[in-house]
């Protein structure tokens, strides 16, 4: 009964996922359409003749009507065909898959520091308020937030890289290829990402710590006679873990989605940096396939939410 | 009731609670005997939650401080520990371990934290007002119980399994068995109070602390939870603290009562001599005050008033989510009823019958999916655009919490002028100001007060400022939605006087949404009894009251707190 309920939810969450997903191909596809200046002319630039362009404008199809590119598009993107780079004249899946890694690895690592400071930091500020670990929580991380994070970086750098030479100040090795070579490359971006995500976490964590620590059942979980740390633990913690996981789920998102100044500044090779190359070089088809990607790679954040969501709080899942 | 003295469970004396300065708690004592239930009864801010707080270790707010005594399970009257200690209340405070002289009581003011973990569910449970926020959403029902059975008795998995079980079948949860591993939102508001209770008895307490247990029920429900605590004290002989600001309710349930007025206690009597012979003039106020069935009728309306309000037909249906996929809950069910000018028209029901749905119909809120309404010739459903905002104006609605339905950062005059704004009747500045003077003392609050905030006024307050911005568009049907359900018995009498005077003065017409039935008899011509959607009986009030038709109507009237407390039955005159 529960399990064909949770396995109901789910179906719904995936076929949501899914018409959300189609609705920024549309918009992905219109992109290429909408904005000024012809992508088959900026692709050839000086190397423009009358012949080479409609040569590249028939082999990127774009000569076939709009209704037909964009199901030829769609059905493209199905099977995992997002086209071909225009500058590189590689295929934009191929291309987008190297750098997968990349990005992945940074935003879990980031995403592990996060958590690491903020939900002890967060949850002693929550239960603490007023008193004055919570006043240094408060300031420090309000101070984090305002932080810029490729000044954070740099300083990462000059501190522990230049300064005391205990990491190299960039660089990239794949985890599967190198896991040493990565750990060593991975920590001070890593820190960068996670430290700035964790000021933000931090005072949604207290926050949400608060909001539950004087809610009714806290209250009689004390009129119970249970010792403290079952009160936290069981009462307040639990309850605060699902606005928790709210912005956890927001914050991964959001590194999964780009940190194009960490990965400048650290010279990590990932989807953010990419993104921000193919749009300076206006290589639409992978402007097109980095958003696509991140959009799905935002929505399977999400779906992995709504599932913990429900085995965090029986009133979703039993509703 | 014996004449014995015994030895009191808790005994409190000179209690008193300070926040920072300010001196909420000053000087309250009495004692709750086994099987005896004390009532303490005040309005709001009379600081009646706050001393049971203090008195039983409970109070959790940062900076109050606890003078006095309080002593749990002492042998003999007078005899415990009355040595008067102060500690900071708060979490983790750890002030002076408790006074366990030896003799098995134990001093609740100033107690550690540790002493007060060993007391609080084992010696003392709680109940407090709102079950749907009192009970853990994520844990279930079984869980809740058991974990006090857990901390204080070392019971675990089957065994504590088993007793949370026996507590559920005590409390009359049906099929005890599948609802240890239901959650909290699976049952209803009656329910989980009464799951509340058994939380509260798992360890069987010698005190139980109820604080407003049924505030938040309804009134046939209030009576089943009465009853279910009388049958269980004196079953297993716990003593009860009964907080409540219904000295109808007290009479039904207190032997003895403690009156509260701004944390001093103004009278502590048995409950008979109380309510027959009140010596203090704030009690015989708060008696005066209490809205009981019989005593009052409203003035006789307009004979010959035309219909100003027909509803014909309603139907109102919502899609909820249910186990067996969307089903309907139908909120209103060809429901029809006439409305003359001048006439109040009660609405009564219990929570889900629908009343405040007719509201939501006839603001617009909701659209119903069938039915007529009409006022005086204009179909209020079909109008859109200009003979919409037209119809606004004729109808206007007074909702219940004066907190929330006033703008917090709006003065009065702003919120009363808005809609002569909205409707661009404001004629500049002097003529709103005019106008919202003029509205401010029809409802009888000083002119000046146009410049004040919400903060600044009390709920009664409040409550007329919503009411003259009701009538600042001269509407000719309010529709008032539990208007004075939030307000404290002396004031919720004078709101009903004004709104008395303000329809013989103004030609008003009301349709007046309310649960209690004393209230709806005070102020209505017509009632119209609701239950789950459908009109169950509608009639004039007097012969509704005088001799009601329907089981349900019977059933909702035999519910409410008769005017003779129990206790005047129990001991002949």
């Amino acid at each position: 009964m529960t399990l064909a309920r949770v396995a109901r939810f789910l179906g719904r969450r995936v076929l949501h996922s899914l018409v959300v997903l189609l609705g920024v191909l549309v918009v992905v596809f219109a992109l290429v359409h909408l904005v000024p200046g012809d992508p088959v002319r900026i692709a050839l630039g000086t190397r423009y003749t009358e012949e080479a362009y409609t040569a590249l404008r028939a082999a990127s199809g774009l000569d076939r009507p709009l209704a037909a590119q964009f199901f030829s598009y769609l059905g493209g993107a199905v099977t995992g065909d997002l086209g071909v780079s225009f500058r590189t004249g590689q295929p934009v899946a191929v291309t987008l898959l190297e750098r997968l890694p990349a990005t992945v690895s940074l935003a879990v690592v980031g995403l592990l520091v996060a958590l690491l400071v903020a939900l002890p930091a967060g949850i002693w500020s929550g239960l603490h308020e007023g008193r004055l670990s919570d006043a240094i929580v408060r300031v420090t991380s309000q101070a984090g937030v305002s932080v810029p994070d490729f000044w954070l970086g740099q300083l990462l750098i000059l501190g522990v890289a230049v300064g005391l030479g205990l990491l190299p100040t960039s660089g990239y090795a794949a985890l599967t290829e190198d896991p040493a070579h990565w750990a060593r490359h991975v920590v001070l971006p890593g820190l960068t990402v996670g430290l700035v995500a964790a000021a933000i976490m931090t005072r949604y964590i207290r926050t949400a710590v608060l909001d539950v620590a004087h809610a009714g059942y806290v209250r009689t979980a004390r009129s119970k006679g249970l010792p403290a740390a079952v009160v936290t633990r069981r009462h307040i913690v639990r309850n605060a873990l699902i606005p928790i996981l709210t912005i956890t789920g927001i914050q991964l998102a959001t590194i999964l989605g780009g940190v194009v100044v960490v990965e400048v500044v650290f010279a990590w090779p990932g989807l953010g940096r990419l993104t921000y190359d193919a749009v300076a070089s206006r290589d639409y088809a992978l402007v097109q396939g980095a958003v696509l990607l991140v959009a799905a790679l935002f929505l399977l954040v999400n779906l992995v939410v709504d599932v913990l969501y429900s085995l965090a709080d029986p009133r979703i899942r039993l509703s | 009731m014996s004449a014995r003295r015994v030895a009191p469970v808790l005994a409190v004396d000179d209690l008193r609670v300070a926040i920072g300065p300010t001196p909420v708690v000053r000087g309250v004592s009495f004692a709750v005997e086994p099987g005896q239930t004390l009532g303490i009864v005040g309005e709001s801010g009379s600081g009646k939650t706050m001393t049971v707080l203090a008195a039983t270790g409970l109070l959790d707010l940062p900076g109050a401080v606890v003078h006095g005594s309080s002593v749990l399970g002492a042998p003999l009257v007078g005899e415990a520990g009355g040595a008067s200690t102060g500690a900071t209340a708060g979490a983790g405070s750890g002030g002076t371990a408790g006074a366990g002289a030896g003799d098995g009581t134990t001093q609740l003011v100033g107690a550690s934290a540790r002493t007060l973990r060993r007391v609080h569910g084992d010696r003392i449970g709680f109940v407090f007002q709102d079950p749907s926020t009192s009970l853990n959403p994520i844990l279930t029902l079984g869980r809740q119980i058991s974990e006090s059975l857990e901390a204080h008795r070392g019971l675990s998995g089957r065994k504590a399994r088993d007793r949370a079980f026996d507590l559920l079948e005590a409390v009359g949860i049906p099929e005890p068995a599948s609802r240890l591993d239901a959650y909290p939102h699976q049952l209803s508001g009656g329910q989980r109070q009464r799951v509340m209770i058994a939380v509260a008895l798992a360890c069987d307490p010698a005190l139980l602390v109820a604080d407003e247990p049924t505030t938040a029920l309804d009134v046939t429900t209030q009576a089943q939870i009465v009853e279910l605590v009388r049958e269980l004290q004196h079953r297993l002989g716990t003593a009860v603290v009964w907080i409540s600001h219904d000295l109808g309710l007290i009479g039904q349930v207190a032997d003895e009562v403690t009156v509260l007025r701004g944390g001093e206690q103004v009278e502590r009597r048995p409950v008979l001599d109380l309510v027959d012979r009140p010596e203090h003039p704030y009690t015989r106020e708060l008696l005066a005050a209490r809205p009981l069935l019989g005593q009052h009728r409203p003035a006789p309306a307009p004979a010959s008033a035309e219909p100003l309000l027909t509803v014909e037909g309603l139907d109102v249906r919502f899609a909820v989510a249910s186990p067996a996929g969307r089903t309907h809950v139908h909120a209103l069910d060809d429901v029809s009823f006439v409305l003359r000018r001048g006439h109040t028209l009660g609405v009564v029901g219990e929570s889900g019958s629908g009343k405040s749905t007719i509201a939501n119909v006839l603001t617009g809120l909701v659209r119903p999916q069938g039915g007529r309404a009409d006022l005086a010739g204009v179909d209020v459903l079909q109008q859109r655009g200009k003979a919409l905002k037209a119809l606004r104006r004729r109808i206007a609605m007074v909702f219940q919490d004066p907190f929330s339905s006033l703008n917090t950062r709006s003065t009065v005059g702003t919120s009363v002028s808005e809609p002569l704004v909205v409707h661009g009747l404001a004629g500049g500045r002097g003529g709103a100001r005019a106008r919202v003077a003029e509205l401010l003392r029809l409802v009888d609050l000083p002119a000046a007060w146009a410049d004040r905030y919400p903060h600044e006024l009390s709920g009664g307050q409040r409550q007329r400022v919503s009411i003259a911005r009701a009538l600042a568009l001269e509407p000719e049907l309010v529709i008032l939605d539990e208007s004075t359900a939030s307000l404290d018995v002396s004031i919720q009498a004078r709101v009903l006087e004004l709104l008395a005077r303000l329809q013989a003065e103004l030609g008003l017409t009301y349709l007046f949404i309310a649960h209690d039935l004393a209230v709806v008899e005070r102020v209505s011509h017509d009632v119209l009894v609701l239950q789950r959607g459908r009109v169950v009986e509608h009639r004039p009030a007097a012969d509704l009251f005088a001799d009601p038709r329907e089981d349900y109507t019977r059933a909702l009237l035999a519910a409410i707190p008769p005017v003779r407390p129990r206790a005047a039955a129990d001991r002949p005159a």
